[in-house]
């Protein structure tokens, strides 16, 4: 028996690029690494995406492995779930999330359904890519946040990473799970630039992250609201204020634990989301909060998100709908009873 | 003696092509399973040893014969909800189909479907499917993987994709239609047209009742059959099978057959008129095609009546596995939600805390 040093693994390099050339890289790089994964949905091929997520990819891989759908999204949802079926790996770009509401038959009643309606005979490794998000002044029907109406459903996984470094971590994680995955995107994020390690990156699905670390009040969030936290946690700084950030990362399964660990630690929470408040993502949090370490809470749990009301166009009333950085500190003041500091 | 054999043999060509003896009895024996089996289903459901939805293939017995005696082992089927009839078909064990009526483990589906989800991974039965056009856009999704994956040629797999005559107006179908015929791919629509959405006819509810002709938008070439006609639907089919596998030619079948009971077991079809069921009755399939078989000296009564009484207790035996196989267990309640096993993934039952309390 011999005693050897453990070996030393250097960090893996870095670099820092955007959101979208992440997803692209990573895109390419599942390409290479199984020959059965391939790329379907609109405008994705000769057009190279709507958001230009999918730019250099036909021309590399060719029209077999990155296909151009028509204008049918239940069509071309539906046909890569069947292929899927026998064992492709189908990555699917639906242009924005409001278009899914289109396929929702062959995602919630089929896709869903398979492995478990037909006893485990069958698996569907399919990923369902999508950006929501508003702010763009695309008005109403183009502008919807709709992650919970997937998160809501068994049989689906839904991711909705925050960086570039997740964006690639969690969709090569999505790919080469062997159930749908359904892969919230944001339009603000594409341009978000961060750090990403090179190489091989495989993210654990169905955990949140402390992204920052606090002790006076929990922001739990997710996608483009976690930028927004990180901005105000470190704002509040200024003040005194030590804000802990929870990024959601995996909305179904949710990561109960990792919100409950951070609130007992600090006693206060606020959720930041981008969908109707109703039913919404933080009605779920709040809900798991009051379970979990009720106890331990010094004030309720609030929740900032957008006003429920069909997004206008008009760039005023846009701004009034929308949850932004500064409706949030002004709740994390409230829920721990401090005034905002002099100027 | 050779005026005799001369005879006979006229009487055999009566049946179109050179169909062996044997082969036309082996489709009467399939056709009368069928018939039984949904017999016996409508009596275990009336005895509450089915639940749910429950739709039958009563009527429909030469055309669900007729289109599993064209399909190669190897191709894809996907169904509708009216799949008992070719659950059996794709060589299922009756008691496995039963069973799954009766949401037992040993069910084809583990007693996860149902009526209208039986499903076969190695018998390439890809599903029954509850939502009316809901198995046609993964149906077309197969037959991409199969062109991605295989050369076209006799030996390439190809999907069957069966569909009621209502579903022809569902947004699924154009959309899948579309893709089929954009992308070449080798896969054959069927419309089982038994003339009944429901309790809506064709024509009340189709701008072009010919439905046949749907396929022209998208350069499918549609073909009507006799549906009652096993023979008819048998060649059809398998020549439309051929030119998916070896042309990357879709094709849309509409096969023309009668529903003989209402659209599931618990429909009276008060909405059918008397003359409407009298042909539906002078048309069932079953006996048709026992006389006929009769008639050409293949069968004879009594041959006849072994086969029914064969048939009768393979039925039986298929009630008695049922009956006997086991419930699931409710420990396995989430035994199949995922494939690949994840973190936080949800375990608890109604009246659970969803998470120890920290």
């Amino acid at each position: 028996m011999s005693i050897e040093a453990a070996p030393v693994t250097d960090p893996p390099a870095t670099r820092v690029i955007t959101y979208r050339q992440a997803l692209n890289e990573t895109l390419r790089a599942e390409l290479l690494h199984d020959e059965n994964v391939f790329l379907i949905g609109e405008e994705i091929g000769v057009f190279e995406g709507s958001y230009k997520i999918t730019a250099g990819l036909l021309t590399e891989f060719g029209p077999d492995r990155v296909v151009d759908a028509p204008i049918a999204e239940e069509g071309f949802v539906g046909a890569a779930l069947g292929a899927a079926m026998i064992g492709m790996r189908p990555v699917v770009e639906i242009m924005t999330i409001n278009f899914s509401l289109i396929a929702i038959d062959q995602i919630v009643n089929h896709a869903a359904k398979m492995r478990s309606m037909f006893g485990g005979q069958v698996a569907v490794p399919m990923v369902i890519r999508m950006p929501g998000g508003g702010g763009q002044q695309l008005a109403a029907t183009h502008s919807q946040n709709l992650e919970v109406w997937f998160a809501h459903i068994p049989g689906l996984k839904v991711l909705a990473p925050s960086t570039p470094a997740d964006a690639k971590a969690l969709l090569t994680a999505a790919i080469r799970d062997d159930d749908p995955v359904i892969f919230i995107e944001n339009l603000s994020l594409y341009s978000s630039k961060g750090e990403v390690p090179d190489g091989e990156q495989i993210a654990e699905i169905g955990k949140a992250a402390v992204v920052k670390e606090g002790t006076d009040l929990t922001i739990v969030s997710y996608s483009r609201g976690t930028t927004t936290a990180l901005e105000v946690a470190h704002k509040l700084e200024a003040e005194g204020l030590s804000i802990e950030v929870v990024d959601l990362r995996s909305l179904r399964p949710l990561d109960r634990e990792t919100i409950c660990a951070s609130v007992r630690k600090t006693g206060h929470a606020v959720v930041f989301e981008d969908d109707w408040l109703s039913y919404g993502i933080g009605a779920e949090i709040s809900a798991t909060i009051g379970e979990g370490v009720f106890d331990f809470l010094d004030a309720p749990v609030r929740r900032v998100a957008a006003a429920e009301v069909p997004l206008p166009y008009a760039k005023t009333l846009e701004l009034a709908a929308l949850p932004h950085a500064a409706e949030l500190a002004k709740v994390v003041r409230e829920v721990l009873n401090v005034a905002p500091l002099e100027k | 003696m050779a005026a005799k054999t001369r005879a006979r043999t006229a009487e055999v060509q009566a049946f179109p092509g050179d169909t062996p003896a044997d082969v036309l009895r082996g489709y009467y024996r399939s056709m009368s399973l069928i018939r039984n089996f949904e017999l016996r289903s409508s009596e275990m459901y009336a005895r509450a040893k089915i639940g749910g939805y429950c739709h039958l293939n009563l009527g429909e017995e030469a055309t669900v014969v007729g289109l599993m005696a064209a399909i190669n082992t190897g191709d894809y089927l996907f169904t509708g909800y009216r799949d008992h009839g070719y659950a059996l078909m794709r060589d299922l064990e009756p008691g496995r189909v039963m069973a799954e009526l009766f949401g037992k483990t040993t069910g084809v589906s583990g007693g996860r479907g149902g009526s209208m989800h039986m499903f076969d991974s190695q018998a390439r039965l890809f599903g029954g499917y509850g939502i009316v056009g809901g198995q046609i856009p993964p149906a077309t999704g197969v037959a991409l993987a199969i062109k991605q994956k295989q050369a076209s040629g006799p030996d390439s797999d190809a999907v069957m994709c069966l569909l009621g005559d209502g579903t022809t107006n569902i947004g699924a179908f154009h959309e899948a239609l579309n893709l089929a015929g954009l992308w070449n791919l080798p896969i054959v629509y069927v419309i089982v047209n038994n003339r009944l959405g429901m309790g809506t006819t064709v024509e009340a509810a189709s701008a072009e009742p010919d439905l046949y002709k749907r396929g022209a938008s998208y350069r499918i070439p549609g073909i009507r059959v006799d549906g009652d006609d096993v023979l008819a639907v048998r060649d059809a089919a398998a020549a439309a099978l051929e030119r998916a596998r070896t042309e990357r030619q879709p094709v849309l079948l509409e096969l023309m057959c009668y529903r003989l009971r209402g659209h599931s077991v618990v429909d009276p079809a008060r909405y059918r008129s008397p003359e409407d069921t009298t042909i539906a009755q002078k048309s069932d399939p079953v006996p048709v095609f026992r006389a006929q078989l009769i008639a050409a000296g293949i069968l004879d009564d009594a041959a006849a009546d072994a086969i029914d009484a064969e048939i009768d207790a393979i039925v039986d035996a298929a009630v008695e596995f049922g009956d006997a196989s086991p419930d699931p267990d409710p420990a396995d309640l989430f035994a199949y939600v995922y494939a690949t096993p994840v973190a936080n993934a949800p375990s608890a039952l109604p009246g659970d805390p969803v998470m120890e309390a920290l």
